[in-house]
């Protein structure tokens, strides 16, 4: 067992995956010599060479495409686009193309890859380093979408991706890359199956489901209402396609009472697919309006620290959101 | 390495023949489109010699291909059959390509080395530029040819797939239609500079422009860009100047905005009749083995229009299938 940051886990899960198969290789700009601007992919070149680790040009489309071509004559590709925000110039290759191989070709083709993508804000790193895209793909039938929050899932989850016959974005929350450090198990006993949500606090009076930093943020919120008496149900979604809806019924069953706390803008984002699901399935047992805490429709935070933190969900923000919710 | 095999005359009318059944097949799916029975066609009118002398350089079977939407007539050349190219024009379930669920001219077989199509233009690209990595990577000789219209050279993704595939030497061999007209706009309107072939120059590889009416002047760039690549030489352009004898689709009339001079007079250029002409002068055609051909061209595509408009369409249950591998 290692103690690991999370972006130490997702270099483990890298690592481990390339000794284990030699068709998985790494992509983006920066992930050689330097080995990526969070140092995801940190000595890989040094370990597995420059073609099996290749710095590719500034050029996101084709850092999709290329993989594309990879993964269609065998290989593992799994390429890294540097924030979340610029897989948009990719945005055509993923959606278009990667996306619906699979179903266009009527199964002739698959596509199995993994773009890693550092996702959401919080690290002073302004509109195009901060924005949380995760709707834009859960939206898309033929993707997966994997949003780990600690070290243990990141690199579980990233090795099941990697090993996962479809393809996958696989999008890493910045502000946690070195927040917390884990035991880490090896090999085989990392590995964590996709689309499992876990229920990560217990409580009886109503329940968060959340993912992300947003977890962090909410644990938090839960712990500064306890003191009232209202105990907080936690559940982090880990995958948000497929995403676990069993878990959140489950528990939806037992505390009547539902919020979606979430990074992204709020119309729109991924937690309004979120409560508008559950409030279909759980009508009966709602004593409550499903409820959503998520950032405002501005295009993520600024770059002045006053106008990141009025962006930014915290503890105190999340905190009001459930107390409403528990006295409604 | 095996050896590109000679441009025999037995070859060559084989080419001659695939090239009458695109043009055969495109005439029957017009006389479909207008009794209502088909919806949506693309025509190559004015590419099919380009298009079949460039493939019967390379080795389908062994070569990947990406073709694009017009690509018609090379898919018949890569392998596929007239009966094949009418499933797909019916939408039926047993198109090879896609079981009915994309427009016809979304070429692929995965058995053939045909890459799975799509309408956007030019994501391809830079999608061949990874599958020539990949076949560098293998090496076993391989190459992946990769077509598309000048209006696809407007397109960054031509660009990034120019440059990559220039700067790893990537056994690509880039092919352009160049019909001059993408849509309604003209090549005027769409590509700045002289043409798309000098564009090689700014990625330090081989730009070449031929005519593409002309089968042995294409069929030899192409055979020299496939030695090249073949050898880890490195990717080529060419630049293939064919004409736009039909609209861009069944939905589009160029005669709105196309002078009608042009048309008249690039419809005397048709590129089947100069391939013909060229086989006769040779001697490796006669009048008699020419109407032989055409008339079993055509009972070819009787048959094949009977098959597939008789094919069962996809079951509606299967709408949910193959979006992920379980299911």
């Amino acid at each position: 067992m290692l103690e690991r940051t999370l972006v130490q886990a997702v270099r483990d899960a890298l690592y481990e995956e390339m000794e284990r198969d030699d068709r998985v290789c790494v992509l983006g700009q920066d992930v050689g010599l330097k080995g990526g601007v969070f140092k995801a992919t940190e000595g890989l070149q040094q370990r597995f060479g420059a073609q099996r680790v290749m710095d590719m040009p500034l050029a996101e489309s084709s850092i999709a495409a290329v993989a594309q071509g990879l993964a269609l004559e065998g290989f593992v590709p799994v390429a890294e686009m540097q924030f979340a925000d610029y897989s948009y110039p990719a945005f055509n290759q993923i959606v278009n193309e990667i996306a619906k191989v699979r179903y266009r070709s009527n199964g002739d083709f698959s596509c199995p890859l993994v773009i890693r993508a550092p996702t959401g804000g919080g690290v002073r790193g302004a509109l195009y380093h901060s924005q949380s895209p995760e709707a834009f793909y859960c939206h898309v039938p033929g993707l997966k979408v994997v949003l780990p929050s600690t070290p243990a899932d990141a690199k579980g989850l990233l090795k099941a991706a990697i090993r996962d016959p479809d393809p996958i974005i696989f999008l890493e929350p910045k502000k946690l890359y070195r927040a917390e450090r884990q035991d880490l198990a090896q090999g085989e006993a990392a590995l964590q199956p996709l689309g499992a949500a876990a229920v990560v606090r217990q409580g009886a009076h109503l329940t968060a489901v959340t993912y992300g930093y947003m977890r962090a943020v909410t644990m938090q919120a839960a712990a500064r209402l306890s003191p009232d008496g209202i105990e907080v149900e936690i559940i982090d979604l880990r995958t948000l396609r497929p995403w676990d809806v069993e878990t959140c019924v489950r528990s939806i069953e037992q505390t009547g009472r539902v919020a979606v706390v979430y990074e992204a803008n709020r119309t729109g984002g991924f937690g309004a697919e979120i409560a508008a699901e559950l409030a279909e399935r759980c009508f009966a047992s709602l004593d409550a309006p499903v409820s959503r805490i998520a950032s405002p429709d501005v295009p993520a935070m600024p770059f002045s620290p006053s106008l990141e933190h009025a962006f930014m969900l915290n503890p105190d923000k999340v905190a009001d959101g459930l107390r409403r919710l528990a006295r409604y | 390495m095996p050896e590109a095999k000679p441009l025999t005359p037995e070859r060559v009318l084989e080419a001659y023949r695939t090239v009458l059944r695109a043009r055969a097949l495109d005439d029957r799916r017009f006389v479909l489109n207008r009794a209502g029975k088909l919806a949506f066609i693309i025509s190559p009118r004015g590419h099919e010699v380009a298009q079949v002398a460039a493939i019967t350089a390379l080795q389908p079977g062994r070569d990947r291909f990406c073709l694009y939407y017009r690509n018609f007539a090379a898919a018949l050349a890569c392998g596929f059959t007239p009966e094949e190219l009418m499933l797909a024009a019916f939408a039926r379930a047993a198109d090879p390509s896609s079981g009915g669920r994309q427009t016809p001219g979304n070429f692929g077989s995965r058995r053939r080395g045909i890459v799975i199509g799509s309408s956007t233009v030019g994501p391809q690209i830079p999608k061949a530029a990874g599958i020539g990595l990949a076949l560098k990577w293998k090496g076993e000789g391989a190459l992946c040819y990769v077509s598309f219209g000048e209006g696809a050279t407007s397109q960054g993704d031509f660009h990034e797939g120019l440059n990559f595939a220039a700067l790893h030497r990537c056994p690509v061999i880039f092919f352009c239609e160049n019909n001059h007209w993408a849509i309604s706009v003209p090549q005027s309107l769409q590509v700045a500079g002289p043409g798309v072939a000098e564009r090689a120059a700014a990625y330090g590889i081989p730009g070449t422009r031929v005519p593409g009416d002309d089968f042995f002047a294409v069929h030899a760039t192409v055979a020299k860009a496939a030695e090249r690549a073949r050898s880890g030489g490195g990717p080529t352009l060419i630049e293939a100047e064919v004409l736009r004898l039909q609209s861009h689709s069944t939905d589009d009339d160029q005669r709105a905005y196309r002078d009608p001079v042009e048309l008249a007079a690039e419809a005397l250029k048709d590129p089947i009749p100069r391939l013909r002409d060229a086989l006769l002068q040779r001697g490796w055609l006669s009048p008699e083995i020419d109407q032989t051909m055409r008339d079993d061209v055509n009972r070819e595509v009787e048959r094949a229009t009977e098959v597939a408009e008789a094919a069962p369409e996809p079951e509606p249950g299967s709408l949910g299938h193959h979006v992920y591998a379980d299911a």
